[in-house]
C-alpha cells in the first residue's frame, strides 16, 4: 500500500455496516494541447479523497462548484477515469471492473442527475425511460416489465395515464420523480443523487425531499446526496462531508459538523448562509477572491490561499483528516483547527 | 417632491400572445420604491418577477405585450414616453444587473471596453482614455485588487464571481437613481454570493441608489431588502416590511412558502409542502390564483378575486381572509 495507514486508519476501518469505501481516491483529468495533443497540465477534480458510507445512511456532500464532489459521483458508478485509489462497495473493489461484474455494479448503484430537462430522453415514453433498465438487467420480460413499471410509478407519485406520455409533457418536479423510478425499479443499493433538487423551486423542492425520505426507509436504501445547499443537506443528511478543491476537509455526523464545526473553511461556508430571520444580523465571514483552480493545485493545504487562518506551515503540509471535536467519527482536515 | 416615490407601478398589466392562447403573465402588479430603498420581488419560477423587472425598462418583447397600466419614474409616465426618451433612461437613470454575468457580457470584446462604452454612450464628451480611467476607477471601488489588468480580460477568462462585479461596475458607473438586480447571485456558491451581496449593499449607500431585488431566495431578500412584495402566478399576493412579511406573513402562499425552507427545519419530520403545481397562466386572472392549493381555500375564493388589503401600516394581503378585519386598499391609495 502506497499510503500511510494510520494515516486513514480512522475513516478506512470498515465494519460489517460498511456498504461504501472510497480510499484515497484521485481523478486527473489531463489538459492536452496542439497537433500533437502534448500534456500541458492536470486537473486534479479528486485529490486523494477517502469516504467511509454505512448502509441506510444519507452522506451529504456539500461544496462549491468545481470542488469535485460531482466528479466524486461519476466515479463511483463508473463515469470517471480513476487515476489511482480504490473504490470498494459490499468489500469488492469495484475500480476497474468489467463484464457481467459490471453491469450488476452499475445496477445496484444508481445516479440521479441534477437536471431533470437534459437526463430523459424527449422520444421516449415514460414507460420505456423506467423500463429500459429492467430489460437491459434482464430483471423481467414482456408485460412483467409493464406491471413492475406502473407500480413503482403508482409509488412515486404518478398514475396509469401518465404512463404513456413524453417527459416533456411533466414538469421539473415531475420529472426528477420519473428519473427516481427509473432508478428505483432496479432495486438498488446506492443511490446518488447528484444535485436533486436545485433546478427546482422551493414548493417542489420540498415535495421531492420528503418523498427521497419515505422511499429511503421504504427501499431500505443509502444515500450518497450531493448538494451545494447547506439547508437540504442538514435537512437530508445523517451524516456530512465538506469538500474543498478535491479534497475532503471536514466530515462528521451532521450534528457535529454544524455545531463545532472545526475547519475554517466549514465556518466561512455556514456563515455565508443567508438567515430567513431579518432581525440577526449578519456577520459572516467574507473571503477574498475566488476558489483556486484544480489545474496542478500547489502543495500544502487546498485553503491556504483564502484561509483567515492561514499559516506558514499550512502551504508546505498538506493536512491529513483526523479526529477533532469531541466525537470520534468527526475529522477535519486542518493544522489548526477550532476547538 | 421627496414625499413621492421614485418608482410607483399601478396595475401593471402583461399579456403573451402565443399560439397555446394569451399567456396572463402579470396581471394587477401594483407597487411603489421610495427613494435609497431596498424593494425585494420575490416568488417561484414563472411567477412574473423578471417580466415585471423588463416591463419596468419596457424591454418586453413580441409576443408579450403591456395591457394597460402605468408606471410613473420620477415622475413620468414611462408607458408613454417615445423609444428615444426611453433610451436616455435605460442605463443612465435605470439600469439592470442579469442573472447570468457570462451570457451578459459580449465574449469578444474585453471587460474594460465594455464598461468605458456604457460611459461614453450616457456622456458624449468623454473620450475612450478618460472613460477606460473612470472604468478601472470603478473597478477599484469594488475592491478589486488589481483592476488595470482585469480591464484588459476578455470575459471566458474571468471567473462568474468576478464577471458578476464586472457587471455592477458597467451598471453603476452611470450612477444610475434605480437599479434592478435580477437574480444577481443565483449563479453564484454561497461564499462568492456573501461577497457579491455585501458589495452591492456598500455600493448603493455610496452613491444613494434605489434598488428592485428579484430573488428567489427568501435569505438573500431577508438580508438585503427594506420592503419585499411576494408574488404568485402573476399575481401580488403580500407585500410589507421584510420584518413584517418574513415574520408574521398574512398570506397563505407566503406561509406555505416560508414552512417549505429546509434550512431550520427539524430533520425527523416531513417538510412541509405546497400540494400541486403552479397553475398554468392562460386563463384571465378572475379568482384567487391559490386556491387550488390552499388550505383555507373558501367558496369565495374560487368565485371573487381578493383585493389587496391593508393590515397594519405598510402590511398589504390579498386575501379574503383578512376581509373582516382589515382595510381595503385602494388602488389609487
Amino acid at each position: 500500500m502506497k499510503y500511510d495507514d494510520r494515516r486513514y486508519s480512522i475513516i478506512i476501518t470498515p465494519s460489517e455496516k460498511t456498504l461504501l469505501r472510497v480510499v484515497d481516491l484521485h481523478v486527473h483529468f489531463p489538459i492536452r494541447e496542439g497537433i500533437l495533443m502534448h500534456h500541458r497540465a492536470t486537473v486534479k477534480a479528486v485529490n486523494g479523497l477517502n469516504l467511509l458510507l454505512n448502509r441506510g445512511d444519507v452522506f451529504g456532500l456539500v461544496g462549491e462548484s468545481g470542488c469535485g464532489k460531482t466528479t466524486l459521483g461519476r466515479a463511483v458508478v463508473g463515469l470517471a477515469p480513476i487515476t489511482d485509489g480504490e473504490i470498494f462497495f459490499n468489500d469488492q473493489n469495484i475500480v476497474g471492473l468489467s463484464g457481467r461484474a459490471a453491469y450488476e455494479r452499475a445496477r445496484s448503484i444508481q445516479l440521479i442527475f441534477q437536471d431533470p430537462y437534459s437526463s430523459l430522453h424527449p422520444r421516449k415514453t415514460v414507460c420505456d425511460l423506467v423500463g429500459v433498465g429492467l430489460k437491459l438487467h434482464g430483471l423481467a420480460q414482456g408485460y412483467q416489465i409493464d406491471e413492475m413499471v406502473l407500480a413503482m410509478l403508482k409509488r412515486v407519485g404518478f398514475s396509469l395515464e401518465h404512463m404513456y406520455r413524453y417527459a416533456h409533457e411533466f414538469s421539473g418536479g415531475q420529472r426528477q420523480r420519473i428519473a427516481l423510478a427509473r432508478a428505483l425499479v432496479l432495486r438498488p443499493q446506492l443511490l446518488i443523487l447528484d444535485e436533486p433538487t436545485s433546478a427546482l423551486d422551493v414548493s417542489v423542492q420540498a415535495q421531492i425531499l420528503n418523498l427521497l425520505k419515505e422511499l429511503q426507509r421504504e427501499f431500505n436504501l443509502t444515500y450518497l446526496f450531493i448538494s451545494h445547499d447547506l439547508g437540504v443537506v442538514r435537512y437530508m443528511s445523517s451524516r456530512i462531508g465538506v469538500m474543498y478543491l478535491g479534497n475532503m476537509v471536514e466530515t462528521g455526523l451532521t450534528h457535529d459538523v454544524f455545531q463545532q464545526s472545526q475547519h475554517p473553511y466549514t465556518r466561512v461556508l455556514l456563515s455565508s448562509l443567508p438567515s430567513l430571520d431579518p432581525d440577526t444580523p449578519h456577520h459572516g465571514i467574507l473571503l477574498e477572491g475566488d476558489p483556486p483552480t484544480p489545474i496542478d493545485p500547489p502543495p500544502g493545504c487546498p485553503f491556504a490561499s483564502r484561509c483567515p487562518e492561514v499559516k506558514d506551515c499550512c502551504r508546505i503540509d498538506k493536512p491529513a483528516l483526523k479526529q477533532r471535536g469531541n466525537s470520534a467519527t468527526h475529522l477535519a482536515a486542518c493544522h489548526f483547527p477550532y476547538l | 417632491m421627496t414625499t413621492e416615490p421614485l418608482l410607483n407601478v399601478q396595475d401593471l398589466k402583461v399579456h403573451f400572445h402565443t399560439l397555446r392562447g394569451v399567456v396572463h403573465a402579470l396581471e394587477r402588479v401594483s407597487f411603489s420604491l421610495n427613494r435609497q430603498e431596498t424593494l425585494g420581488l420575490a416568488g417561484e419560477t414563472g411567477c412574473g418577477k423578471s417580466v415585471t423587472a423588463r416591463a419596468v425598462l419596457r424591454l418586453i418583447d413580441p409576443p408579450g405585450r403591456i395591457i394597460s397600466g402605468s408606471i410613473f419614474f420620477e415622475g413620468q409616465n414611462l408607458l408613454a414616453l417615445n423609444e428615444a426618451a426611453m433610451r436616455g433612461i435605460r442605463g443612465s437613470k435605470i439600469s439592470m444587473i442579469m442573472q447570468e454575468p457570462k451570457m451578459s457580457l459580449n465574449p469578444v470584446i474585453r471587460v474594460g471596453e465594455q464598461i468605458a462604452e456604457t460611459l461614453i454612450i450616457h456622456d458624449r464628451s468623454l473620450n475612450r482614455k478618460s472613460a477606460k480611467k473612470l472604468a478601472i476607477d470603478m473597478l477599484a471601488q469594488l475592491g478589486i485588487a488589481d483592476p488595470t489588468r482585469i480591464v484588459r480580460r476578455y470575459p471566458h477568462e474571468l471567473s462568474g464571481g468576478m464577471c458578476q462585479r464586472v457587471m455592477i461596475a458597467m451598471m453603476l458607473v452611470t450612477r444610475p437613481h434605480l437599479l434592478i438586480a435580477d437574480e444577481p447571485t443565483s449563479a453564484l456558491d454561497v461564499t462568492i454570493q456573501a461577497q457579491i451581496l455585501e458589495l452591492i449593499q456598500k455600493l448603493i449607500r455610496e452613491i444613494k441608489t434605489s434598488v428592485l431585488m428579484i430573488t428567489h431566495d427568501l435569505g438573500v431578500m431577508a438580508e438585503t431588502c427594506d420592503r419585499v412584495a411576494i408574488m404568485y402566478a402573476g399575481d401580488m399576493v403580500e407585500m410589507g416590511t421584510v420584518r413584517g412579511v418574513l415574520k408574521d406573513p398574512q398570506h397563505p402562499y407566503t406561509q406555505g412558502l416560508l414552512q417549505t425552507v429546509p434550512d431550520k427545519a427539524n430533520p425527523n419530520q416531513p417538510l412541509f409542502s405546497i400540494k400541486g403545481n403552479v397553475p398554468s397562466l392562460l386563463e384571465p386572472l378572475t379568482n384567487c390564483r391559490f386556491v387550488p392549493r390552499c388550505e383555507y381555500a373558501m367558496d369565495r375564493c374560487r368565485h371573487e378575486l381578493p383585493p389587496l388589503y391593508r393590515l397594519n401600516g405598510d402590511h398589504q394581503a390579498a386575501c379574503f381572509l383578512h376581509d373582516s378585519h382589515g382595510t381595503l386598499l385602494k388602488i389609487d391609495d
